[in-house]
């Protein structure tokens, strides 16, 4: 037996999860590919170039930090790949592309590697190089594109949905009594597919549904390059819950909390009363679904614990409605998520549990 | 399977990778030429050298006397003569005097008919003397000392023994085959546990991954008239911690820093209970145990028994040597076990398992920073926070690592299987604890 070469003389345990950080991050990059592919396809092909420059961005940052700091090049790992991506699918597809570079050097240079690199971070970095941009460049990042599926494809740029309802709300006198209704009645545009879907809707539900939410939840509308198609984002989403690289507690304590709200106070806004707010509508427009899947899980800067998880999901889902519904911002989810990242060390220090053959109260911090 | 046990947190579930060696029938090793016996082969102190280069020694001769309470003898596998006396290194990474036997001339016991001694009439004291005398020690990894464990403090009673049959590190296949095979030898062994340490209850608990081995234990022991329980265990690592299994069984939890007699609970390996048999019912003392030779780079994986001090070299030999190139050969069990370099490692009491591992079953990655995943936190079966507890090590921080458990932790290592960082997690442990306690003084 004269074979000593490249032996692995490591600790116990000798074996691994087949989850590595590098599976991870690739594997949610993965996920996330069908719905940018799909702003390919609505939005044309200029988004694939702000794709390429955000992730080029946020990866030459990455190489250069942690050149800097003396380490080994990090790419393999996904994760400032990963990164760039979400920065991309959080951008309008018109965006001028020095926008991109922007909010990928802050993502990385300013959130990620001031605090020493990959899981150091307390915030979200692609959350926090969009929000860093919107508040810069908020025309830029405001100026929405209309799918080529939309019926209205002459119309170059428009309002996104939740956009066009908050300003459209502000001396409102009409008598539309949700948000699709009011859409309807203002104009909208709508795609064909919508219409027929709409029908067959209204042949289960009654003549009362309103059309758009086909529009909605496939993707035909105006807004961020990868987040409109909660369709494709849920697909990818199911999984990574299947891989269980996310686990559920997240992504539904803060949809069914934010559900909740919707449902209970968001009817206000078109005087229709406690208890009519349309759920459906808010979940499927904006940046919901990519933030609770993808966003809001982050495992760097979410809690650690099952327990911690809830608490911060049901976090994320109040502030995403408090900013929806009564900010000034027609989104929310960007600001809630990065606002719950700061209460996440604190989640950690309080949700305990009991070691194993301790007596009560005495338990490690989790 | 329906109703089976199991402890409430935590808990991984790595591929159990026991069809390679489940059907091998146990059998001999081939004896090397050269032995090497070290002996600090137990938990407590090392034995103390009973020979000098040059003696000639028989098959069982004492090499090392027990040199305390916590510690035990150790004995020549094989006739012959001593050839030298050095330091070598063991499976688990630490140095230790060694006797190096060179086989030559008669064995006493091996080819021939064994003289059988009745055990009955002896006393519970005079069975646990046979069993410090024959150097017997906890074979399912620990090597604790078994007369030890055994010994029951004043004002403490063993209320419950547990034959630990759950065999839950993957790949080792011994205990399985040994409940299979010698279903008999071992239910006489717990006769004579039970005459030592005289619990109310005996309970046998089995992982229920191995159904034909619940069956015939539960056969024989119905037939030899016992009032032995045998208890179906839920697939899942750790399962075979004493403290987890005893939790699985009785509901009951050992107390931090405790031991298992705290709660009026003993538990012995099958394997252990195995050697007793052979030590108080053919004097044997133990120069042999049964070790797992697996792996996917292994040609023929097998269920061997094997002299103390045979190179795991030799063995892989014995069972075809390597099918392709292993990434890691592993003393011990894939979970717990110490890869090594060096295939002149010798078996020792502890070596349960001898396994050549490809790059696909290891799964190793690179380094990266704690992701905050909290992965670890989920496998650990005793409420520990793993990532937590390992920056309190890794900054030195031994008085906080203790008040958040790090002495309860049981390096079972499922934090380590988890970890996408891939991060030296129970290797933090043990050198913290090692810390601690030399802090402490
Ligand atoms: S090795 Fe220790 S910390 Fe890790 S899972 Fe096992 S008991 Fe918990
Ligand atoms: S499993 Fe590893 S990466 Fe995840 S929290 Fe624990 S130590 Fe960190």
């Amino acid at each position: 037996m004269e074979e000593k070469q490249t032996r692995l003389v490591e600790a116990a345990p000798q074996i691994h999860h087949p989850d590595s950080t590098a599976k991870i991050m690739w594997t949610v990059s993965l996920c996330l590919a069908p719905a940018g592919i799909w702003g390919v396809y609505v939005f044309g092909i200029r988004v694939l170039a702000v794709l390429g420059v955000s992730i080029l961005s946020a990866m030459l940052a990455e190489y250069g930090m942690a050149r800097a700091a003396g380490r080994e090049n990090p790419l393999g790992d996904g994760s400032a790949f990963l990164t760039g991506l979400l920065i991309g699918y959080n951008l309008p597809p018109a965006i001028p592309y020095h926008i991109p570079v922007l909010a990928s050097l802050f993502a990385i240079v300013i959130v990620k590697w001031t605090f020493g690199g990959l899981g150091r971070n307390w915030m979200n970095p692609a959350l926090a190089g969009r929000v860093f941009v919107f508040f810069s460049w908020t025309g830029e990042m405001t100026n929405w594109t209309m799918p080529r599926t939309m019926d209205a494809a002459d119309t170059v740029s428009g309002a996104s949905v939740l956009g066009f309802i908050k300003s459209g709300l502000i001396d409102y006198q009409g008598s539309a009594r949700g948000p699709m209704e009011f859409l309807r009645g203002s104009g909208y545009p709508q795609s064909s597919a919508d219409v027929r879907a709409t029908e067959w809707l209204r042949g289960i539900f009654g003549e009362g549904v309103p059309g758009g939410y086909w529009d909605l939840f496939v993707g035909n509308v105006p807004g961020s390059l990868g987040e409109v198609s909660a369709l494709l984002l849920l697909l990818g989403a199911a999984y990574l819950l299947y891989r269980k690289i996310i686990t559920w507690e997240i992504p539904v304590s803060y949809l069914l909390s934010f559900s909740l709200l919707v449902w209970i106070f968001g009817g206000f806004d078109f005087n229709a009363g406690i208890f009519s707010g349309d759920v459906f509508f808010h979940l499927f427009s904006g940046g919901l679904i990519l933030g609770a899947f993808y966003m809001a899980t982050d495992m760097v800067t979410s809690p650690l614990s099952r327990r911690g998880m809830l608490i911060y999901g049901v976090g994320v889902g109040f502030f995403t409605f408090l900013i929806r519904i009564y900010g000034s911002f027609p989104e929310g989810v960007s600001l809630a998520i990065i606002l719950m990242n700061i209460f996440v060390p604190m989640i950690n220090r309080y949700s305990t549990r009991r070691i194993f053959g301790v007596a009560e109260e005495k338990g490690s911090s989790v | 399977m329906k109703g089976t046990k199991t402890y409430p947190k935590g808990g991984v579930h790595p591929p159990d990778s026991k069809s390679r060696s489940e059907h091998k029938a146990l059998k001999n090793a081939l004896i090397p030429q050269i032995l090497t016996v070290p002996l600090a082969q137990h938990l407590g102190k090392p034995a103390e050298i009973a020979v000098q280069v040059g003696d000639e020694v028989r098959e069982g001769t004492l090499l090392g006397k027990s040199s305390g309470f916590i510690s035990a003898p150790v004995h020549s596998p094989v006739p012959g003569k001593v050839k030298e006396i050095r330091d070598v290194y063991l499976g688990n990474g630490l140095k230790s005097p060694a006797v190096i036997i060179e086989m030559e001339g008669e064995f006493d016991r091996s080819g021939k008919e064994q003289e059988r001694h009745d055990w009955r009439g002896l006393s519970g004291e005079e069975l646990l003397q046979l069993i410090s005398e024959s150097g017997i020690v906890g074979l399912g990894g620990a090597t604790f000392p078994t007369h030890v464990k055994f010994s029951i403090p004043k004002g403490k009673k063993a209320e419950l023994f547990v034959v630990n049959g759950v065999e839950c590190e993957p790949y080792l296949t011994i205990d399985h085959r040994l409940m299979l095979e010698k279903t008999d030898e071992l239910l006489e062994g717990v006769e004579i546990i039970q005459k030592i340490i005289q619990p109310e209850r005996i309970a046998v608990g089995i992982e229920e991954n191995k159904p034909d081995a619940i069956e015939v234990m539960e056969k024989r022991i119905s037939e030899r008239g016992m009032n032995i329980e045998v208890v179906p265990l839920e697939l899942k690592y750790p399962q075979g911690d004493e403290k987890l299994l005893i939790k699985a069984i009785t509901g009951q939890e050992v107390p931090s820093g405790g031991l298992p007699i705290d709660i009026g609970a003993v538990v012995s390996n099958a394997g252990t209970v195995y050697s007793i048999y052979e030590a108080v019912v053919f004097r044997k003392p133990l120069i042999e145990r049964f070790v797992t030779v697996s792996g996917g780079a292994i040609k023929d994986p097998s269920n061997l028994k094997v002299r103390i001090g045979t190179s795991i070299g030799d063995l892989i030999e014995e069972c075809g040597g390597f099918s392709e190139v292993p990434e890691k050969i592993v003393v011990g069990g894939p979970m717990t076990g110490t890869a090594v370099y060096d295939l002149d490692t010798p078996v020792i009491k502890g070596t349960s398992g001898v396994l050549a591992l490809t790059s696909k079953e290891v799964k190793s990655s690179r380094r990266t920073a704690c992701l905050s995943c909290g992965r670890c936190i989920e496998a650990c079966p005793m409420g520990l926070n793993p990532t937590i507890l390992f920056k309190l090590v890794d900054h030195l921080k031994y008085d906080e690592s203790l008040d958040n458990g790090l002495m309860d932790c049981r390096e079972c290592g499922s934090c380590g299987f988890v970890c996408p960082a891939r991060i030296p997690l129970v290797q933090g442990f043990k050198l913290g604890k090692r810390m601690a306690r030399k802090k402490k003084g």
